[in-house]
């Protein structure tokens, strides 16, 4: 049986664990049916022509991972940034594990998906947020049919949440190869302030496929940061879907790391509903071997006097593989926007490869768009001159990296997590050098 | 301290030095100096170790060890220092930083560990008021937008920091000021030692007033065609070099 058929005779099953005559479970339905129609994305398609699924479509993947294996914290503590206090929303198997998280209901609601979907209390918020900005394609279909777990943040009008929090799912799947459909849901009222880091760990040698949604609401003033650490094991596959709605005068960043796993798929939308929005899109990537990384972004601009900032760095070694397409939309009312699109890479190696493509629909005459992509290999005077002055050639290759890089780096608001991404950096490129530039 | 004999190096299969021999002893200071294109700056790198040249016959050694076949860090590590002709751009690695990566991947090597910081610091402030370098300058990108003249500088503050056994200097004076050129020389003086050497490769006497060579050597076609003393480098300032090519081929 392949994979679209054993999922889609898993529904009834599904349909088991879930109240199936509330509303959400119509939306789910819906979804259900047009995943059952789309099925998994092929090359054929446009935006996955370079990027393909079938290796890790294969896999016999178990649908409901019941046999959660339990951990304990010494075994993960590495995965998150414990060395400030954060709030937790932590899953293994996609299931919250209370031991492990740290959520709250004071003021602020760090909590689960589960509930909010369930309960009376969160009944509006809901109603007004959940899949009302995830596109109806496949991927995303297939998460909201079968959307029941994640995480829950609601932050009220004027609060400042005032440590960071960390969304982070883990994978044991011991017995067989596991899919997750995580479901995640950021709502910041007017003037909240919030910083999130998301993380997703596989801890098993069998495969695993991650197909998550994560649907962010940033009302005016408010500021969300959203830091997706990317370093899974070679057996993991992550297909990201993040959805951000913007109101005026709202800025939100989303940073994201990908230096792990064996395909990472990022689909990342901004949709700005207001003026004076700042949208920022930034990530590193650095991968070897045979891995792929695919960042898809795509910035609509639809009010005037809106920024919308991308830099994408990437380094590929051996035969892994790169893709960058950033879709910038300004629609004629949008006047005065200000768009701008970075996107550098550096082939290490005469067999990795990248394609990068900008797509720029200008509707609107009034504006500022650039964008600047360029493919280039490290400089070996430059590596000359280091080795000169006594640093390895392997070091002198890593600083060099790092310096490249470092433009994405100065924007991470979070100290620990700067640091923490420098760390995985020099592990990345098994040198042991700071890099405090 | 370097011994070279008969090397013989080229470049895609065009031949730049011919048979080139140099004996370098400690506490002496040498100038190289011939017309462009000679090889100069190739015999520079090639000691350094850059590995673009093909060396094709001869020896090279450093306090009597063979170093053909060593990195240029490896060379580095064991006190070979090149001021580079054209220092080379490295944005988003701060001078300080890289300074320190330098120093502490050098001591790594030697099984040391990390210079305290605060000796580093003590360290650059001293190293840098020799070179009167403004501290502000530290924290820039290494080399980006500097001048000509403080590339140079730049090198010398390097050198200053790291402190070679044997350091070549590949036209420093070029780019730099009447005071800078004093600054600069007073700063290659001041390291200067009976156990260490210094190659100076230059075109003109004025960096010469300063840094005194013992032996002037010209180098012509890849070869050392002749070699003199101080008053050498005056005679070529005067004369230029028609009268020593005359000399080879007469
Ligand atoms: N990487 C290279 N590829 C091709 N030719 C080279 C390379 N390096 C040096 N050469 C050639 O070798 C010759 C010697 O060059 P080199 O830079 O050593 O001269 P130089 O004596 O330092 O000259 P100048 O006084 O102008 O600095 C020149 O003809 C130069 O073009
Ligand atoms: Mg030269």
């Amino acid at each position: 049986m392949d994979l679209k058929e054993k999922i889609v005779s898993s529904y009834v099953a599904f349909e088991d664990g879930v109240n199936i005559n509330s509303d959400i479970h119509e939306i789910r339905t819906e979804a259900f049916q047009n995943f059952e129609k789309l099925g998994f994305p092929s090359k054929k398609l446009e935006a996955w022509k370079y990027t393909s699924l079938n290796s890790i479509l294969k896999e016999d993947y178990s649908i409901f991972p019941d046999k959660e294996k339990s951990i304990t914290l010494a075994e993960v503590k590495k995965y998150f940034i414990h060395d400030i206090d954060t709030y937790k929303i932590v899953f293994i198997d996609g299931k919250y594990s209370s031991f492990l998280s740290e959520t709250t209901h004071d003021n602020i609601d760090v909590c689960l998906m589960s509930s909010a979907l369930s309960k009376k209390k969160y009944k509006l918020v809901i109603e007004n947020y959940f899949n009302k900005i995830a596109k109806q394609d496949n991927l995303t279909s297939l998460n909201t049919a079968f959307s029941k777990e994640g995480a829950y943040i609601h932050i009220p009008k004027n609060t400042e949440v005032e440590k960071p929090i960390q969304i982070i799912n883990f994978t044991t799947g011991e017995e067989s190869a596991t899919m997750l459909q995580p479901r995640n849901l950021i709502v910041a009222d007017k003037n909240a302030h919030v910083q999130i880091i998301e993380r997703h760990q596989s801890l098993t040698s069998n495969a695993a496929l991650t197909n998550v949604v994560t649907e962010i609401f940033a009302d005016r003033h408010s500021t969300v940061d959203l830091y997706k650490i990317q370093n899974d094991n070679i057996a993991a596959s992550l297909v990201d879907n993040t959805f951000v709605e913007q109101q005026s005068n709202s800025v939100v960043s989303v940073h994201t790391f990908s230096f792990g796993g064996n395909i990472t798929r990022n689909n990342l939308n901004f949709f700005q509903k207001g003026e004076h929005i700042d949208s920022i899109l930034k990530g590193i990537t650095i991968i070897e071997g045979k891995q792929h990384v695919d960042h898809h972004t795509l910035v609509h601009h639809i009010e005037p006097n809106c920024e919308s900032h991308q830099d994408y760095k990437g380094i590929y070694d051996e035969r892994s593989t790169g893709v960058f397409n950033g879709k910038v939309i300004v629609e004629k009312e949008a006047q005065k926007t200000n768009a701008y699109q970075k996107n550098n890479n550096i082939l290490m190696n005469n067999k990795s490869t990248i394609n990068a493509k900008p797509q720029l629909e200008i509707f609107a005459d009034d504006v500022k768009c650039s964008h600047g992509c360029t493919i280039g290999q490290l400089d070996e005077q430059a590596l000359f001159y280091m080795q000169q002055r006594g640093i390895p050639k392997k070091e002198a290759k890593a600083l060099l990296m790092y310096a490249f890089a470092n433009t994405v780096l100065e924007s991470v608001k979070v100290p620990e997590v700067k640091e923490r991404i420098m760390k995985l950096i020099a592990t990345k490129l098994k040198v042991n050098i700071g890099f405090n530039i | 301290m370097l011994k070279i004999e008969n090397l013989q190096a080229s470049v895609d299969n065009k031949s730049i030095l011919k048979g080139l021999n140099l004996n370098v002893k400690s506490g002496e200071v040498h100038a190289i100096m011939g017309p462009n294109g000679a090889g100069k700056s190739t015999l520079a790198n090639i000691i350094a170790g850059k590995e673009e040249y093909d060396v094709t016959n001869g020896t090279m050694e450093l306090n009597g060890e063979d170093i053909s076949e060593l990195s240029p860090e490896e060379r580095a590590h064991n006190g070979v220092f090149l001021s580079f002709q054209y220092p080379v751009e490295i944005p988003g690695v701060s001078v300080t930083n890289f300074i320190k990566t330098s120093i502490n991947e050098t001591r790594k090597a030697k099984g040391l560990n990390d210079m305290p910081a605060k000796d580093m610091l003590k360290m650059i402030r001293e190293k840098s008021e020799l070179l009167e370098i403004d501290r502000k300058f530290l924290s820039r990108s290494l080399n980006e937008g500097f001048s000509g003249g403080e590339k140079k500088r730049n090198e010398i503050f390097q050198m200053a920091m790291l402190e070679p056994k044997l350091a070549i200097l590949d036209e420093t004076d070029s780019g730099l000021d009447i005071d800078a050129l004093r600054i600069v020389a007073n700063g290659v003086n001041k390291l200067k030692s009976k156990d260490n050497a210094v190659i100076v490769i230059t075109h003109y006497q004025r960096l010469l007033d300063y840094i005194v060579p013992d032996f002037v050597h010209v180098l012509h076609d890849g070869k050392i065609v002749k070699t003199g003393d101080a008053s050498l480098a005056l005679e070529l300032e005067a004369k230029g070099y028609d009268w020593i090519k005359e000399e080879i081929s007469a």
